[in-house]
Parts: C-alpha cells; sequence; structure tokens
C-alpha cells in the first residue's frame, strides 16, 4: 500500500484495532502485526511470558528431530495459547532441503504455510535468492503460501511476489545482528511495489526498529532474538507490541514532509510590541 | 530377526519387518492407530520422512522397514 493510499484508508480513524486495521495475508486475519518468533529463548517459560505479553497470533518453529527427553514441548505451548505457527526452513543451504523441510512441516503441523529460508553461508545467514527462488516457484506450486525471507532487494522481492509467493519477507539486517534496518530506502521501494504483505523480518534490534519498519510502510515485523535474548524478555516483547502498534498509526496518520528549514508552530501574527519593537 | 537401521542420526536396531508407525510407537512410547493419529486423540505434531522422502501419516502403518534404512522423524523446536 502506498503512503497516500494507506494515508487514505485511515482518514476518520482515531483509534486503531483489531476490528479496523486487521493484518491479512494468506487468506488468514491476524489482529496483531507482530509475529514474536520463538528461537533463542534460554527457556520455555520466559519464552511463554514472552509470547503473551507480545499479543502475537502467528510465532515461527523450527523442523528438527524430535527427542525422546519428554521435556515441555513448543507445539504444546503453541497449542495452549492457540498461536498458530509458521515453520521455517531455517538451516537450509539449498533449495533441496528447504522443500523437504517444507514438507516435513506441512506434514508435522498440518499447514501449508511456510517461512522459506535458504541461506547462503553461516557467515552473514543471508538468503541465497537462486535457491530461494527456486525453491519458492516449486513450493507455491506444491500447493504452500510461501513467506519468503529474502534480501532487502526490490528486484527479488518483485520477482518472488510474481511468482505467488504469499508474503516477501526482507531482511532488516543479517539475522541475530540487532543492527536495525540498513537500507530503509529499499524497504520503502519493496513496499511502494508490493501487490502482497511485507513482513520485515531479521535485524530487528530494539523497539524503535520496529516502529521504523512500520512507518516505512511494512504491513508487519517478524523478530526473535531482540525479545528472546534482551535482558528482560517479557518487557522487551511489551516494547516491541507498542513500537509496532505506534509504527503503524504513525504511517496510516501521515507523517509530515521532511524540511531542510524550521517551520514555526507558533503564530507570527499577535506578537507583543516590545518583543518586536513597534512602537511608532 | 532384526535389522540395522538409522533413526535420527543415531544407529538402532528393530525386529525385521516393523513398520514406521511400530518404530514412531516405541520412540514416542504411545500408541498409535492406522492413520497414524495418537490413539489418545491429541495431535502428535510430528513428521517422518525415510530415506529423505516424506512419509504420510496415512502410510506409517504400511510402510515396512528394511536394512539400512535412515529414518528422521522431526517435530516444532524454537526457531525464528
Amino acid at each position: 500500500m502506498d503512503h497516500a493510499t494507506a494515508t487514505n484508508a485511515a482518514a476518520g480513524l482515531t483509534e486503531l484495532s483489531a476490528a479496523n486495521d486487521a493484518f491479512e495475508v494468506a487468506g488468514r486475519s491476524f489482529g496483531s502485526r507482530l509475529i514474536l518468533g520463538t528461537g533463542g529463548a534460554t527457556s520455555l517459560s520466559t519464552l511463554e511470558q514472552a509470547l503473551a505479553v507480545s499479543g502475537t497470533e502467528l510465532t515461527t518453529v523450527s523442523i528438527r528431530h524430535y527427542s525422546s527427553g519428554g521435556s515441555a514441548s513448543v507445539y504444546e505451548l503453541l497449542q495452549r495459547h492457540g498461536i498458530a505457527a509458521l515453520p521455517n526452513t531455517a538451516g537450509c543451504f539449498t533449495a533441496r532441503d528447504a522443500i523437504l523441510t517444507a514438507h516435513l512441516a506441512r506434514e508435522a503441523l498440518e499447514t501449508n504455510w511456510v517461512k522459506l529460508e535458504v541461506i547462503a553461508d553461516e557467515h552473514t545467514l543471508l538468503p541465497d535468492p537462486l535457491e530461494l527462488f527456486a525453491a519458492a516457484e516449486q513450493l507455491v506450486a506444491d500447493g504452500f503460501e510461501v513467506f519468503a525471507y529474502t534480501n532487502d532487494d526490490p528486484a527479488l522481492a518483485s520477482r518472488l511476489q510474481d511468482a505467488g509467493v504469499a508474503a516477501v519477507m526482507p531482511a532488516g539486517a543479517p539475522i541475530g545482528s540487532g543492527l536495525g534496518i540498513l537500507n530503509p530506502h529499499n524497504i520503502a521501494a519493496i513496499v511502494s511495489r508490493a501487490t502482497v504483505p511485507v513482513i520485515l523480518d531479521a535485524g530487528v534490534g530494539t523497539a524503535s526498529d520496529a516502529a521504523k519498519a512500520m512507518e516505512l510502510g511494512c504491513d508487519a515485523v517478524l523478530l526473535a532474538s531482540a525479545v528472546t535474548r534482551a535482558h528482560n524478555a517479557p518487557l522487551m516483547a511489551a516494547a516491541m507490541r507498542d513500537a509496532v502498534r505506534a509504527g503503524r498509526a504513525a504511517r496510516l496518520a501521515g507523517r509530515i514532509p521532511v524540511r531542510d528549514t524550521a517551520l514555526a508552530s507558533s503564530p507570527g501574527e499577535g506578537m507583543m510590541q516590545a518583543l518586536i519593537g513597534d512602537f511608532s | 530377526m532384526t535389522i540395522d537401521i538409522t533413526l535420527n542420526s543415531t544407529p538402532a536396531t528393530i525386529a525385521d519387518g516393523s513398520t514406521l508407525r511400530e518404530l514412531i510407537a516405541a520412540h514416542l512410547g504411545r500408541e498409535l492407530d492406522e492413520r497414524g493419529q495418537a490413539a489418545d486423540g491429541a495431535k502428535l505434531g510430528l513428521a517422518a520422512a525415510v530415506n529423505g522422502a516424506v512419509v504420510p501419516r496415512s502410510a506409517w502403518s504400511t510402510r515396512e522397514l528394511a536394512a539400512g534404512n535412515t529414518v528422521e522423524l522431526v517435530t516444532a523446536a524454537q526457531g525464528g
């Protein structure tokens, strides 16, 4: 949604709510625009608290070997809270591995939603564009709703949406880096030509980064480490919840243009004569 | 008679003629019905692959395992 359209859509609104500003993606509707991933938490109880405080209705999980340790599972936690699971293909370096992981996730979690991650190398964890695109095409053909974790490249994002993905998820910065949004112009460019929801994914370090993503026009924000690795995860979850709401409201409200010079907000008329030296 | 397989990267020995359902039920310590669902009705949140190919739960009870098979049993874990 471009800026003018967003502002027009918000005309008359004085407060945003789940009822007047639902996040719609892949045929489903969510009251929260914060997708809090489950990765990085030190304990399941901390994660549970953070998820509850965040108000998130959709979360990411990875697909890993089942271990018969009998410990409480993430799967049970999500079921208990009624939070939808978006399985990811984290750890996959090739389209082939990502496609297999997606099919396993569909079978395990009974969902055709997948956050497609195909990583180029362990150092940057940035997407491999060629493998990502190949996997996206195949998974769309296999009936998946593909949430494509992509580089902040407007051209690649366009190609992915043309291939039929449900959402594009540009990285603000490398996963877990907390560097925020390194190229806001690219994120804005992706938003301006988007035909599917844009979800800022990766790189968020603190609340202002999440607000910034929403101000740039992203439809939602996905973050995990920024909350789960914060000193106080539930409190950071609250901060992110509020930041996403604030950024969204600011986007729809229509910000003032940026100016090179000052523009007084107090009126120039009616100034006291003693101040302007006009005693004639 | 027994056969050797690999289950989640660990060597395992099972009875010859075992089905995937029997292996998974033993691994979970839970009873599974013909459709690969928990007998108590709870969702398992599991998927299985044999030699890199997904085996749908509905086929677990008919899929016999062979010596040298690599079985992967996966579920949701933490992830961003």
